[in-house]
């Protein structure tokens, strides 16, 4: 009411002194909602809200400006926050790349080979990776397609792998969660953070100066931070993701964007992480994709990279079970 | 060229639910899918209003912002379509959407929708005008016949206009200069980013 009067007021001014006797002889519904009351007494990201006679509650939201909102975050920041955590991780890797070179076996490659990782433990891996590679360039594509592939390809073209890469999207989830759960239970135990952790860190894994290798076992300080920020990553990136996969198990819509944004940022900084991890995997160091390839890496590799592993493995500690096969290769 | 807009006098709508049965049977739109609905505020207290709201074509439509596939396009009339072919059911669109307008067919696994479904200002969609094939897509294009959208027209109280923006909000401006009352021009504000100064 405080705020119906001046603001007609305002408006009318031109219409001199016939207004105000306009206000005394009518509004019978002096006190019925307005719109600009209910949407100031609601600050933004709230909606107004009514009784509606089809039965989705849903459909109860009049007004919600803060689709608006969303729609912004969603085509500016998501946008920017999601190259520049490529175009930056990638800048980094060619850094490093000219600056350190490949990173070699300091005392070359010896001929004799360990077995790393078992057949379960590659295959938790390369399912982990495949579908997670598939996941990230469908998911990018909802988020970049529209800027990069569509002025290439076309609208019709763009539509149709759009539209698979959905399909792709939703039904890889599970196998990717899956091997999350796979590759937690095979080496979680490999990965408890310990002393020998911020020896390794001190020296920064002896990644920037030739020579240097600080001890380590089954994995290192830098492999440790990899496996946790897959497994705290691709956690939440499940988690919120199931929130998006089943929309109707979701609240309002101001919660499913919450999950929408979380989603996207994660998966940003995920997107990074594993491409650091993918170069240091082939192209930066020599040996290390042995481990993930055959599974079985050069004695030499292992011994500066993980000595205390290599030292466990020789006095018979922890032996693969593959190891003890008719196929296993010999120790020396 | 007319700036097509909507406009629902609450003061004016008696929540009859007629323009949505017009709606539903003008474009055949199937079960589960509404494309205009009727909302009542503070129902059954003082001051009690019904809004009459559907998609509200507007300027610089959130819709079009976060499409993934960007399916929709602006016609010369300022109304806002979708092309249903190149759409994936993503369901961005229904989560920018301030109004509720976008709808789907099926809430299926994995929150699998179908394609998108919403008001089309009774015009149709990127096939040509009144195209069986249009008609099966979209539904009947009233405005390539020089007709505006059946919902406003039929409306019994005449509470739901719309027309070219400049024209119903004259009309709406001396509706309430003459009665002395309005509860707004609800939607304008988030939809076009003004409202209409009385």
């Amino acid at each position: 009411m405080t705020r119906l009067f001046p603001r007609l007021t305002l408006g009318l001014g031109t219409l001199a002194a016939s207004a105000p006797m306009a206000f005394a002889q009518v509004n019978p519904t002096a006190d019925s909602v307005r719109e600009d009351a209910l949407m100031q007494a609601l600050q933004s990201g709230q909606a107004v809200t009514g009784r509606i006679t089809i039965p989705d509650p849903n459909a109860a939201v009049l007004i919600d400006p803060g689709g608006r909102d969303w729609a912004i975050t969603h085509s500016g920041t998501l946008f920017w926050i999601t190259i520049v955590a490529i175009l930056g991780m990638l800048a980094l890797l060619v850094v490093f790349y000219l600056v350190r070179g490949r990173i070699r076996i300091d005392s070359g490659f010896s001929g004799r080979k360990i077995l790393r990782f078992t057949m379960l433990e590659r295959f938790a891996h390369w399912l982990l990776a495949f579908s997670f590679i598939i996941l990230a360039l469908t998911g990018l594509n909802l988020i970049l397609g529209r800027a990069l592939l569509l002025p290439l390809i076309g609208e019709g073209a763009f539509g149709t792998l759009s539209a698979w890469g959905k399909i792709a999207h939703n039904y890889l989830a599970w196998p990717f969660m899956l091997a999350l759960v796979m590759v937690f239970l095979l080496w979680v135990v490999h990965n408890i953070p310990g002393r020998l952790d911020w020896i390794w860190l001190k020296q920064a894994g002896g990644l920037f100066h030739k020579g240097v290798h600080p001890p380590a076992k089954k994995f290192n300080a830098g492999q440790k931070l990899i496996f946790w920020s897959v497994i705290i990553g691709g956690a939440l990136l499940s988690w919120s993701g199931i929130m998006l996969l089943f929309p109707g198990e979701v609240g309002s819509a101001g919660e499913w964007q919450f999950y929408q944004v979380m989603h996207a940022v994660v998966a940003a900084v995920m997107i990074a992480v594993v491409l650091a991890h993918i170069y240091i995997g082939s192209v930066g160091m020599e040996g290390a994709f042995d481990a993930m390839g055959n599974g079985e890496v050069d004695e030499n590799w292992a011994r500066e990279h993980h000595s205390l592993w290599v030292e466990e493995r020789m006095s018979g500690k922890t032996t693969p079970k593959e190891e003890r096969g008719p196929t296993a290769t010999p120790a020396e | 060229m007319a700036r097509m807009k909507f406009l629902c006098d609450a003061d004016r709508c008696i929540e009859c639910q007629a323009c949505v049965t017009a709606c539903k049977n003008e474009h055949e739109v199937p079960w589960g899918i509404n494309r205009r609905r009727v909302v009542t505020i503070n129902d059954g207290l003082p001051g009690e209003r019904s809004v009459s709201m559907a998609c509200m074509h507007c300027t610089d439509a959130p819709c079009a912002t976060v499409c993934p596939v960007a399916c929709f396009y602006t016609t010369d009339d300022a109304v806002v379509l979708h092309n249903k072919d190149t759409c994936i059911g993503c369901g961005y669109c229904s989560y920018a959407c301030p109004f509720g307008a976008p709808q789907y067919p099926q809430m299926a696994n994995f929150g699998t929708r179908g394609k998108m479904d919403k008001c089309t200002y009774c015009s149709g969609g990127p096939e040509p005008d009144m195209s069986a094939a249009e008609y099966q897509k979209y539904g009947s294009n009233r405005l390539a016949e020089g007709k505006l959208p059946l919902c406003a027209e039929m409306c019994s109280t005449k509470a739901l206009l719309a027309g070219d923006s400049e024209i119903i909000a004259e009309i709406y401006r001396e509706r309430v200069v003459t009665r002395g009352y309005g509860s707004g021009a609800w939607g304008w504000r988030t939809a076009y980013g003004d409202t209409i100064a009385v």
